[in-house]
């Protein structure tokens, strides 16, 4: 490991007693990328962050973040990463100025570097009027764009970023995506983010690692991702057997594969206009009535059934996956 | 990157402050809470002076009978100790900041871990001086003096200051091995028969049987006993060091129990 990317494991393992959980991740994010971890609750994201962040140490395996070992040279990284970890952690007791000057004079800034800093920030992350208020008096959306600033008030190069929108209300999600963004674009900071939001992986990650029972089982930019599992997808419900049906529909031409989970079975395909009458043909002369039949484009929940074989049931309610004829 | 544009970031690239700057900053965050959130200090403005007005009111005329005692003189020593002991504990936000997250934010700074608990000690000095004041002035006001004068004083609240620091290191301790606000409050165990097992209303001598035998082992019996003196006796060297020994005692374990609790919560094991 040379230390180029921002960061940089080698079979990074964290067992808790008899459970590990993460198992040998090996990651390599370049500088300037954001990078989403994908994966349902306990899958092992947290505890990744948690020890790229040096709040833990790993069992085994190795960490470079910025260049810096995790274990061996703690302070050299906290000096370099900024962290927002889950459910914005503040004290309502302070103002948000107060938290930021507290945090600044931890990371070893001084007064008037302070007060620049906070200035710019202001600008950067949109909290202005509200600094001079107590914490506890801001929504969740603010709170959680403070927290961003306390992230970024040592200038660092790489901002981990814990399910930064998990709780919020759909306007302030999109919020935080935008300066999520802008932080990534104009202050060219790494963004490593952790997320159980497809939509928020899809529209912010430029690289998406899907992660499940602590390994990651698949990596690439959300297109590769999505074209690996074919362009257009067909969704059937089916109430009863389905195995004849499944092998019905792998003979039709432009399917490329057929996955059968539970009483759904998609199919994965290159055209999904031209092959949905075919599809249909295939289920009436099977004698299958379908309960429902969906042809979309494909998503990274496709790539997560696909990869994983079970769907990350959580919906963000953002954009509503487009679920029409097309 | 544009960020270099930034003025006052080299100052970043640099070694993080000192451990006075660390103390320094922690100990701010933990006044400006306690001023914001001035009920959790106010029953140790309040407690002491009760105690000392009910206490003489109801026994002053029954115990000076006996001869040899100035009562009132006996009780401010109590309600000194009842005002630096238990409420200075910033133990509770340690709790709160566990549970939110916030402390795992100051842990991700290359904050000097010490620095997370002396801060907290070093705004609990201020507040025990603080609380003290409201106690002398009351003691002032009913004709309590000190035979030692203005610096009989100082001592008598440095003496204080140091049992009360003392006895909060064993709420942090908890706080800190348990992250749990019920459990902090267990300390009160320790606190009913540190205070009321001791000649907290009559002289040593005038006290028989099991308390007397446990008064003899507990600590603030020679820290009430050497406070006393301050005020009565005058300068009585050896009566004041056993009880600058028995806070330090206290102090020295508690305050072992809670740095090992600190390492175990601030531990990346």
């Amino acid at each position: 490991m040379s230390g180029e990317f921002a960061v940089e494991t080698r079979s990074l393992t964290r067992s808790f007693g008899e459970v590990r959980a993460v198992a040998e991740v090996d990651l390599a994010v370049p500088r300037g990328e954001i990078y989403g971890f994908l994966g349902p609750n306990g899958a092992g994201k947290t505890t990744v962050v948690r020890m790229l962040t040096t709040l833990l140490l790993p069992t085994s395996g190795l960490a470079l973040v910025a260049g810096h070992d995790i274990s061996g040279e703690p302070n050299a990284v906290r000096m370099s990463v900024g962290a927002a970890l889950q459910e914005a952690a503040l004290d309502n007791k302070q103002t948000g100025r107060e938290l930021l000057e507290l945090q600044a004079r931890l990371y070893g800034l001084k007064g008037k570097a302070i007060r620049q800093r906070i200035e710019y920030l202001e600008g950067l992350v949109d909290i202005g009027e509200a600094l001079d208020r107590r914490i506890g008096t801001y929504s969740g959306g603010m709170k959680r764009r403070l927290d961003l600033a306390a992230a970024l008030i040592h200038d660092p190069q790489i901002l981990f970023l814990d399910e930064p929108t998990t709780g919020l209300d759909p306007i302030s999600r999109v919020k935080v995506w935008d300066e999520v963004r802008r932080v990534n674009r104009e202050e060219g900071v790494t963004i490593f983010l952790t997320t159980q939001y497809l939509e928020e992986a899809d529209l912010l990650a430029d690289r998406v690692g899907i992660i499940e029972q602590g390994k990651i089982v698949v990596e690439g930019s959300p297109a590769d991702l999505k074209r690996s599992v074919g362009s257009d997808v067909v969704v059937v419900r089916i109430a009863g057997e389905m195995n004849a049906t499944a092998e019905a529909c792998r003979q039709i031409k432009g399917v490329e594969s057929v996955e059968v989970h539970g009483q759904e079975m998609t199919l994965s395909v290159g055209e999904g206009s031209r092959v949905i009458g075919p599809v249909a043909v295939a289920l009436d002369q099977s004698g299958t009535i379908a309960e429902e039949i969906i042809l979309r484009t494909a998503t990274l929940d496709d790539v997560f059934l696909h990869y994983t074989g079970a769907r990350l049931e959580v919906d963000a309610n953002v954009t509503k996956e487009d679920e029409t004829w097309q | 990157m544009a960020v270099t544009a930034v003025a006052g970031l080299a100052q970043v690239e640099g070694r993080s402050r000192g451990f006075v700057s660390d103390v320094s900053a922690v100990s701010h965050r933990a006044l400006r809470s306690v001023l914001r959130d001035p009920e959790t200090v106010l029953p140790g403005f309040i407690i002491p002076l009760f105690f000392f007005a009910v206490n003489t009111g109801a026994l002053q005329d029954f115990v000076e009978a006996g001869g040899g005692i100035d009562y009132r003189a006996f009780q401010l020593p109590v309600a000194i100790v009842f005002a630096v002991t238990g409420p200075l504990s910033r133990a509770v936000t340690l709790v709160e900041d566990i549970q939110s997250g916030y402390f795992d934010r100051l842990m991700m700074t290359p904050v000097r871990r010490p620095a997370l608990l002396t801060g907290l000690m070093a705004a609990d000095i201020v507040l025990v001086i603080a609380l003290s004041i409201p106690v002398l002035i009351g003691g002032h006001l009913v004709g309590v003096r000190f035979e030692t004068g203005l610096p009989g004083a100082v001592v008598f609240v440095a003496l204080a200051a140091l049992w009360g620091l003392g006895y909060a290191g064993f709420p942090y301790a908890i706080a800190l091995k348990t992250g749990n606000a019920a459990a902090v409050n267990t300390s009160f165990m320790i606190f009913l028969p540190l205070m009321f097992i001791t000649p907290m209303f009559i002289p040593l001598e005038a006290m028989t049987g099991w308390m007397a035998t446990v008064a003899s082992y507990n600590p603030v019996t020679y820290l009430l006993a050497s406070l006393r003196s301050i005020i009565s006796e005058g300068w009585s060297i050896d009566v004041i060091l056993k009880g600058l020994l028995s806070a330090a005692a206290v102090a020295s374990v508690s305050m072992t129990l809670a740095l090992l609790a600190l390492k175990g919560r601030v531990s990346r094991r």
